[in-house]
């Protein structure tokens, strides 16, 4: 890469970084700056806010049922979809509007509707099956439908596929280690990607459990945002930051990955880092 | 006699039954909701009947649904714009730096950050009586002269793109992450410039993704309300919120029949804008598989 | 439609099984009586109630917020008295939230228990509660109770305009809030067409300016001026935005006016001497309730003194008010702190109410747009 056009590229890199960041950064910002306010104008700032979210003990209870959620979701999306999708692109091309679709359609229905028509099959099940919180992965999976695929099928739209499988056939794999041991570890960054995607939306969802009457963390820290109003605010950035963290935590278990500008040849085929035809 | 791919002996099994737990799990849990839904509208008091679709041609209703695309389409095209640049810009760094790793997670953060809280944080930032709102103030610039545009749809459009610009970096940034330098390289010692990679290159394989994850922000506005609901508590401007409002209303003008039936409408309106898509797609992707 | 009614008798069916093997298996008589039972006698006394419902060991309350007219001292109360847990779900639904949760739950444990509701949703679902008469029924006057005990009021309030002192005028009369002083911070609690307060709040303008229980057309008239001058805000007032000072007055009943005083110490309450127009909020018991003992001994606990006294201390009038100060067990240093009100109160009829909300479905959006 010729030295202006890497100059031009690290202008652009930190120019969006600033613009962006101040845009996303600033609202947090000001809601953290008023979750410290005092009770009155004059008084003093206080973290008393922040304590008090430490000393509630419902909030915990709420928090490993969200986790519990997020995790049985991600295995939920990965073993539903991730098949699904590369067999409809090796075998199946004419499905693949049609699961589009489908993909996209909990996105376009409001949750509070969402919920009517789910009511009566989670009647159903509460009464016949369980009654525990975790029912509502089986609703979550559907609702981070729409994320999981669009992460997944850039990620398949990136590899070829169709070589990558009947190479492995030839050499005499069956479809599971054809999926498992070769398209799979491949398409590894979106893979994790969807599982990010659906870790933060399990997390931040809160009009489905609110309205099916189950306690997930958003419900729970909208309970005890009712206490008062720099306890809310204060909760709601603890949120953010609790998620945050998680993520950046998850995503220490992806593969290293090649730069999509080397500064060095490195790897030819940095798609293929994983493993595959060499 | 060489074997044929996929095995002589299971020539029974139908292609379709490995995708048929997809459906099946789908059918369940996504179209039986639906379809439960969806039949509401069909029904009012007195059985089966079109009465709640009569209302649907009233002013208010229409605009609502006018108000919803352009909201949730001018909110897409915004966050894609600028969810793709900030997606480039992390791509084009180290794919392994802590910083990537921050710049993701955090957008996975906030691409589900809304509603109640959210719309407070615009409040307190440039609201009413937000800092920067009184610091403009202070430098004599007075930003509501002419309203409080922030409580419109206008203001609307800014609060969405805080969620819609991270969901779209999530989405896109795999694609970006497939774009090999080679290319570039390739394209350079043929003799093309910037200008030609990105119209003849990387421009048509990334148009896919790039326009399903407008698509996606599409959607995602469109059916948003607990943001719109917080921001302009008043009148029901667009559609979700008139959902909402017919749906738990607790002055005796709830009608989930009426609810149904624009849900029904929503989702017509998105299969349309699939649609949409699907022929634009089509255009687009000569390159691709 | 089919499906979903097969879908509901199944579960009905279930519901039904699982429960006769559930009470086969060690259930007392009084847990399958608590679930009929009209009055505590029909158990066998208060003392066989709260046995019964220490057994069943849990309550399922719903929009039931902590800082809404004291309900958290409630809740702390009866949790410590008899050491029953309570599940505390959707605590910023409305009232139609809760009957659609009663619906959507149906015979599950995780139904509510008891309701709380405002007037127009508990007259339009009493198929969905159980008739039960509470031990101090008698102290409740007829017109602020069913006669078979399907439901009930317990606390009410006069419609108020909450102000924040120290960043807005005095407020004397309805007229000031048109002034230059409140540009851009008056704000209803919610939308009229949609919320119970914010369409007391517009008949309560109403009848301030001239209008009357009747008519509601003046009070929409008010808002409208409001927007046009510039004054009316539709953002969503939450203690928060009230404490930043985005909404800094607001119409809401008195009581729930009151908790801003704990984020806001110069908060101040202002009823118009000629618009004191009140409401009470409804108790019911789900009919289907999971734990019927419960649900009955929280009845008996929030109309007793002690909850009716809370309820006071939250600055809502609790509806045993004046027997209460006759037989002296009011707390007269909360009684004292109620925000003075003087003159006879209005209360909507259910005729008046409908006609109200019918005339705001078709003209609030245009004036308020």
């Amino acid at each position: 890469m010729s030295r202006n056009r890497r100059l031009k590229l690290q202008i652009f890199r930190v120019a969006v970084f600033l613009v962006l960041g101040a845009f996303f950064l600033v609202p947090i910002g000001a809601m953290f700056e008023f979750s410290t306010r005092g009770v009155t104008e004059q008084a003093p700032r206080t973290l008393n806010a922040w304590l008090t979210i430490a000393q509630t003990p419902d909030l915990v209870a709420a928090i490993f049922a969200s986790l519990a959620l997020a995790v049985l979701t991600s295995l939920g999306m990965l073993l539903l979809l991730v098949p699904t999708m590369i067999w409809v692109r090796l075998r199946l091309p004419h499905l693949s509007r049609v699961i589009e679709f489908l993909c996209l359609l909990p996105l376009t229905i409001p949750a509070i509707v969402l919920v009517a028509g789910l009511a009566p099959i989670y009647l159903w099940m509460n009464l016949n099956i369980s009654d525990s919180i975790l029912t509502l992965a089986f609703v979550y999976l559907i609702l981070v439908l729409p994320y999981a695929y669009r992460a997944l099928y850039t990620g398949l739209a990136a590899i070829d596929v169709k070589t990558l499988a009947e190479a492995a056939r030839s050499l005499g794999a069956n479809w599971g280690t054809v999926m498992l041991r070769v398209i799979v570890p491949n398409m590894s960054v979106a893979i994790l990607n969807a599982c990010l995607l659906s870790v933060a939306v399990v997390l931040g969802e809160f009009t489905i459990a609110n309205l099916l009457n189950y306690v997930n963390l958003q419900v729970a820290i909208a309970l005890l945002g009712r206490a008062n109003a720099t306890v809310s605010i204060a909760v709601a950035v603890a949120s953010l930051l609790f998620a945050f963290i998680l993520l950046v935590i998850l995503s220490f278990f992806g593969r290293p990955r090649a730069r999509v500008h080397p500064e060095d040849p490195g790897l030819p085929f940095p798609g293929l880092a994983g493993g595959g035809l060499r | 006699m060489r074997r044929p791919l996929g095995g002589g002996r299971r020539l029974a099994t139908p292609q379709w039954i490995a995708a048929a737990p997809f459906f099946l799990y789908v059918g369940i849990f996504l179209l039986l909701p639906t379809a439960i839904v969806v039949g509401g509208a069909f029904v009012d008091s007195n059985g089966l009947s079109l009465s709640n679709f009569a209302s649907m041609n009233q002013r208010f209703v229409i605009n609502a649904f006018i108000n919803s695309v352009v909201l949730s389409a001018t909110s897409a095209i915004i966050g894609a714009v600028f969810g793709a640049l900030l997606a480039y810009a992390v791509a084009t760094g180290n794919p392994n730096g802590v910083f990537r790793r921050l710049v993701s997670s955090a957008c996975g953060v906030l691409a589900q950050f809304g509603g109640v809280t959210l719309a407070f944080a615009f409040i307190a930032t440039i609201g009413g009586a937000g800092f920067i709102t009184l610091w403009l103030q202070q430098q004599g610039m007075n930003i509501y002269a002419n309203g409080v545009w922030l409580y419109q749809l206008r203001g609307l459009v800014l609060v969405y793109t805080y969620f819609q610009i991270p969901l779209m970096v999530l989405v896109f940034l795999p694609a970006l992450d497939g774009i090999r330098p080679q290319w570039r390289e390739a394209t350079e010692s043929l003799g093309g410039g910037t200008w030609h990679y990105w119209r003849y290159i990387a421009g048509p394989l990334l148009a896919p993704a790039f326009f399903g994850g407008t698509l996606l922000l599409f959607a995602n506005a469109f059916s948003a309300y607990a943001t719109a609901a917080a921001l302009i508590n008043q009148g029901s401007i667009i559609a979700s919120l008139l959902i909402a409002n017919t749906l738990t209303s607790e002055v005796g003008l709830a009608n989930p029949g009426i609810a149904s039936a624009l849900a029904l409408v929503m989702v017509v309106l998105v299969a349309i804008v699939m649609v949409l898509y699907t022929v634009l797609q089509r255009r687009t992707s000569r390159w691709l598989q | 439609m089919k499906w979903q009614a097969a879908m509901k008798r199944l579960g009905l069916l279930a519901g039904a099984l699982v429960l006769l093997t559930a009470c086969g298996g060690g259930g007392t008589t009084s847990t399958v009586n608590a679930a009929t039972a009209k009055s505590a006698a029909d158990v066998g006394g208060i003392s066989a109630l709260v046995t019964a419902a220490k057994k069943e060991g849990k309550l399922n309350i719903i929009a039931t917020p902590p800082d809404w007219a004291n309900y958290g001292a409630i809740i702390d109360g009866f949790k410590a008295k008899y050491g029953i847990s309570i599940d505390s779900a959707n605590p910023n639904g409305s009232s139609q939230d809760e009957i659609n949760a009663v619906k959507q739950l149906g015979k599950t444990s995780r139904a509510p228990d008891v309701l709380d509701m405002g007037k127009a949703v508990t007259l339009a679902n009493t198929e969905l509660y159980a008739p039960y008469k509470v031990q101090t029924w008698n102290d409740i006057p007829d017109s602020q109770k069913e006669s078979t005990g399907l439901y009930v009021q317990d606390y009410g309030g006069y419609m108020a305009i909450g102000y924040d002192s120290g960043k807005v005028p005095a407020v004397t009369s309805l007229k000031d809030l048109l002034g230059s002083g409140f540009r851009g911070k008056v704000a209803l609690n919610g939308d009229p067409t949609k919320a119970n307060a914010a369409l007391n709040g517009v008949m309560m303008a109403s009848i301030a300016n001239g209008g009357s229980a009747d008519d509601i057309s003046k009070g929409v008239d008010f808002f409208h001026q409001l927007k046009l001058k510039g004054n009316f805000t539709p953002v969503q007032a939450t203690t928060a935005t009230v404490k930043q000072g985005q909404t800094p007055v607001v119409f809401d009943w008195d009581y729930l006016s009151a908790s801003h005083g704990t984020d806001v110490p110069t908060w101040k309450i202002f009823t118009p001497s000629n618009a004191i127009l009140g409401d009470y909020y409804n108790a019911a018991i789900n009919k289907n309730a999971p734990h019927p003992a419960a649900a009955r001994l929280w009845e008996e606990y929030v109309f007793s003194d002690v909850g009716q006294n809370f309820w006071l201390k939250g600055l809502a009038r609790p509806v045993r008010m004046a027997a209460m100060q006759s037989s002296g067990k009011i707390d007269s240093a909360a009684a004292a702190k109620l925000p003075p009100v003087n003159g006879t109160p209005v209360f909507l009829t259910d005729a008046q109410a409908t006609k109200a909300k019918d005339y705001l479905a078709s003209h609030w959006a245009q004036a308020i747009g």
